[in-house]
């Protein structure tokens, strides 16, 4: 307490002001706790959380057919429109469904690459992988994803190299298949990059005692890493997963005849037909799913590897 | 060896989409098709004479730059308070931080877009700006938390012993501390904020951050080239700070001890 | 009997009195409406518009700039829905001018989110042809908002090498000949296209107008579209979606809009396209002013110069749809040899009777019935068909 002022006193000088109100600061530790947190705090709960709850209430709202003026009056319309016809359900499975598969997708291919950069390549090629991974979130995702419009068309890249090889043609454009690539695709830096760090932090000693111990690589994977390195995945599932459940411009662009997700629904609600309750009360999906996603993750650790 | 083979597929993954990015940038035909009808470098100089572009360009990189530093100060802010004290709710802004992320970001965009509506402001720069902050703030949070995990608290008391004020303490022991977490945290803040699309469409009014201006000529199918032109400009522009900051935030490789 | 006489005449003068008092208020009332401009101002430098793909393209957007000084800037939209959404957008000044198709433009005067305009003020009005100076679309009791720009119908678009012979029918889209082959757009409003497409297959379901549908005529329209569906390849919604799938081969035959021709056709690309003997549907254009448009000068710039012959076959050319001005053909023409007749811009009247324009479905089905469905359940009935 009598430190903050030591030198001053010792150099024979009385403490300037701004030193006296840096220790008043100091002794009331509660009120810099709320200096340093209300400005993000204000910001969330006042803009973002605000505008989240006034959404959730307008998904209790309806929208009057001419005039497409939101009209106030309380209605459990939307969600009874949700759960009766049977349209939405698909949209939501087929959403949550794809999601899915992404996620185990990216892990899987993001897993082994990590264990190479980080234990395997030596220093100047780990940084150099690592520009790699990062390089492709700077050239637009709308781009990448319109490039794949052209690899999986009918007369794209992929046919046209199976075609050299004479391994016949696959008809995977605009459909869910070429979703599933495309979003395996474009979130892959966000997989790799958590488990990456995951890794890293898995100190070396425990894989070779694990080793030493008489175990096979395989379960020393399974039993030692995947565990130690689980919350890193669970960290970039959580991106891909959200990434993929909220996107609608994937399945404009490389979409098929059905392959609509939540978010074109949504997005067709209020950007085209200006229904806003009605896309508020299918965007609620989403929200519940993501709202236990994310607690799940929480438990499994994932909050202190993102 | 097989993990070594494993990474090169998964690099050409990541790389050949790009590839094609970059050859078509030479496409001479309008309509994108394979294989190319023909090389021609007559995008680039009509690309960089493109008013509308530059001015996309330009209100993106401005954007991104306040989104960014918005969220650096109120990001590390959020880490000081949640690693410095103990307080009710702790846990729960980490919670709270990560929603915009992890939401979809339709719904970001369409609840910032109604709030803007309900509060009469109009879409603007600005309303840009505060979708894009939202989301950034929780990338520089996670980063600098991770980073004051690590260091010892131990410093920041001998610091204040030893006579330095609380802000002296800030300047020469905690911003160094943290600086690389800054760094690498404003770095994916900015990438995230200049490339965004979702939630821009909600919050921006007539204007045409970048990739808004790449989606309306997207839609319309011509010209495309313009965009390969533009995509290879930012890759070259980037890759060098990219790489610059990787190698200033890579700690070293520590074979800690249990 | 003359205080008689005398009071009949004051009766007289006072009935004639009230008759022209009447007379000039209504006068005044129409007149005291005016608020409209009485000339052009000078332009504010910037125009924001929301337009249909290729309505902006620099061929006639540049000249328009270096002579006023009004910069353009323009959002895309890909359904009327869209316009009408955008030009409500942050209370509605985002945007000053919409290029909105009839189904759009009832919509947005009803919302008062756009208001009249003076066509005293564009001198290319007075060369519109008939049918499109005052539509009922875009005139309502005499004000007109906005001016009408170009029109066209929705054709049936396919690829020479792989459809043969030339369709000449709408079921080439509905049977399976090209299953997996074909698209159609991604709009509500294509449930007219079925709609008409029924009317003259199955008359007995009485389909008289593809907009105005009752609950049996919507959903045997909907029960087709849901039976053409395991045919379709993609639901197009942007112009590119067409041309590209038409480009590498996932699409050989669907239902398009003139300008995926025209970027197909300017790419040597084997497709052609036609109007099927069934009839097709349509959209007639105008560009509105918002009501609370920052740049109304400049508004008024503009409508003035695309009313214009010039332009207006530049635009028609360009994207392949008819100009309103009677004058623009020649100048076709001289763009592209043929192009008049072959956009129809000098037609007979029958012709532009014959293509059933977009409006907006309402309840009211025109002839004392009330039970035709609205445009929010072609919306809901949309997404159940696509699933």
């Amino acid at each position: 307490m009598a430190g903050d002022q030591g030198l001053a006193v010792l150099a024979g000088r009385p403490p300037g002001a701004a030193r006296r109100f840096s220790a008043w600061l100091f002794r009331r530790p509660w009120l810099r706790a709320g200096l340093t947190l209300s400005p993000p705090l204000g910001w969330f709960v006042l803009i973002y959380l605000a505008a989240l709850a006034a959404l959730l209430v307008s998904a209790f709202w309806s929208v009057d057919p001419f005039t497409s003026e939101i009209t106030h009056s309380w209605t459990t319309e939307n969600f009874k429109s949700l759960i009766d016809e049977p349209t939405y359900r698909e949209i939501a499975l087929r959403t949550i469904g794809i999601a899915a598969a992404v996620t185990v997708t990216d892990a899987i291919l993001a897993f082994p690459f990590a264990y190479f950069a980080v234990r395997v390549a030596p220093g100047r090629i780990q940084t150099a992988l690592f520009v790699l991974v990062l390089l492709p979130l700077w050239s637009s995702y709308l781009v990448r994803v319109y490039a794949w419009r052209l690899i999986l068309a009918h007369d794209g890249a992929l046919n046209w190299s199976l075609d050299k090889l004479h391994l016949g043609s696959v008809n995977v454009g605009y459909s869910n298949w070429a979703m599933w690539i495309v979003f395996s695709y474009i979130w892959l830096p966000f997989m790799i990059v958590p488990v990456w760090t995951a890794i890293e932090r898995v100190p070396e000693s425990l894989l070779e005692a694990s080793m030493d111990l008489g175990g096979s690589a395989w379960r020393t994977f399974r039993e030692v890493l995947l565990p130690l390195a689980l919350p890193g995945l669970v960290a970039g599932s959580i991106f891909t997963f959200s990434l993929t459940l909220g996107d609608y411009i994937t399945p404009t662009l490389v979409g098929g005849a059905s392959s609509d997700f939540i978010g074109n629904v949504v997005y067709r609600n209020v950007g085209v037909a200006n229904n806003v309750p009605f896309a508020a009360a299918f965007a609620t999906v989403p929200m519940v799913v993501m709202g236990v996603y994310l607690l799940v993750a929480r438990r499994l650790g994932a909050f202190e590897a993102l | 060896m097989a993990l070594g083979i494993w990474a090169v597929l998964i690099l050409l993954f990541l790389f050949v989409p790009i590839g094609i990015i970059v050859v078509y940038a030479f496409n001479s035909s309008n309509v994108q098709g394979w294989p190319i009808d023909g090389l021609s470098t007559k995008w680039f100089s009509q690309t960089w004479h493109n008013q509308e572009m530059r001015d996309a360009l330009w209100l993106s990189v401005r954007a991104a730059l306040l989104a960014t530093t918005i969220s650096l100060l109120l990001g590390s802010a959020a880490a000081f308070a949640v690693h410095r004290f103990r307080f009710f709710g702790r846990e729960a802004v980490s919670f709270l931080l990560v929603l915009p992320l992890a939401l979809p970001g339709i719904i970001t965009g369409m609840a910032l877009n109604s709030f803007f509506t309900f509060w009469g402001i109009d879409l603007s720069y600005l309303t840009i700006v505060i979708g894009h902050a939202t989301f950034c703030i929780v990338i520089v949070y996670n980063n600098v938390v991770a980073r004051l995990r690590r260091t010892s608290t131990s410093l920041v008391e001998a610091s204040m012993d030893l006579g330095a004020s609380g802000w002296q303490t800030f300047r020469h022991i905690t911003l160094p501390m943290i600086s690389t977490a800054l760094l690498a945290g404003g770095l994916l803040a900015f990438a995230l904020s200049f490339d965004e699309v979702i939630v821009t469409t909600f919050t921006a009014g007539a204007q045409n951050t970048l990739p808004i201006w790449i989606f309306g000529k997207i839609r319309i199918g011509q010209e495309l080239p313009e965009v390969n032109v533009v995509v290879v400009g930012v890759l070259l522009v980037t890759f060098i700070p990219v790489t610059l900051a990787q190698r200033l935030t890579r700690e070293p490789r520590a074979a800690t001890t249990i | 009997m003359q205080a008689h006489r005398w009071r009949r005449a004051a009766a007289a003068v006072a009935v004639g009195a009230l008759a022209v008092a009447a007379g000039c208020g209504s006068d005044n009332s129409s007149s005291s409406n005016s608020k409209l401009p009485t000339k052009i101002g000078k332009g504010e430098g910037q125009l924001n518009l929301v337009a249909w793909e290729g309505y902006t393209q620099s061929e006639w957007v540049k000249p328009f700039e270096k002579q006023t000084g009004c910069k353009v800037k323009s959002k895309f939209a890909g359904s009327s829905d869209e316009m009408v959404t955008l030009m409500r957008q942050g209370g509605g000044s985002q945007y000053d001018m919409v290029s909105a198709s009839g189904d759009a433009s009832l919509r947005l005067i009803r919302g008062g989110d756009v208001k009249p305009v003076n066509v005293k003020l564009i001198p290319g009005w007075n060369d519109f042809i008939p049918q499109l100076q005052s539509p009922s679309h875009n005139t309502v009791d005499g004000k007109h908002y906005g001016v009408s720009v170009q029109w066209g119908p929705n054709v049936l678009l396919y690829n020479t090498k792989s459809v043969t012979p030339a369709p000449t029918s709408w079921s080439t889209i509905y049977g399976s000949t090209y299953k997996g082959k074909v698209t159609v757009p991604d709009n509500p409003i294509q449930i007219a296209d079925a709609a008409l497409y029924l009317s003259k297959t199955n008359p007995s379901l009485g389909i008289k107008d593809p907009y105005e549908l009752n609950d049996k005529q919507l959903n045997a329209s909907v029960d087709l579209l849901k039976k053409q569906k395991p045919l379709i390849k993609k639901y197009w919604a942007l112009s590119s979606d067409e041309s590209d799938l038409f480009k590498n081969g996932d699409a050989v035959i669907g239902a398009a809009w003139p300008i995926a021709v025209k970027t197909l056709e300017s790419d040597n690309q084997p497709v052609k396209d036609t109007i099927p003997k069934e009839g097709a549907t349509g959209w007639a254009d105008t560009w509105m002013l918002s009501a609370k448009a920052k740049h109304p000068n400049c508004a008024y710039l503009w409508m003035k110069y695309i009313s214009e012959p010039k332009p207006q076959a530049q635009q028609a050319v360009s994207y392949g749809e008819t100009p309103v001005n009677e004058k623009a053909c020649p100048l076709m023409d001289q763009i592209e040899k043929g192009s008049c007749a072959r956009l129809h811009a000098n037609a007979p009247a029958s012709y532009f009777n014959s293509i059933k324009f977009w409006k907006t479905p309402i309840s009211d089905c025109g002839d004392g019935k009330k039970d035709c469905k609205d445009y929010t359940v072609w919306q809901q009935k949309w997404q159940e068909i696509k699933g």
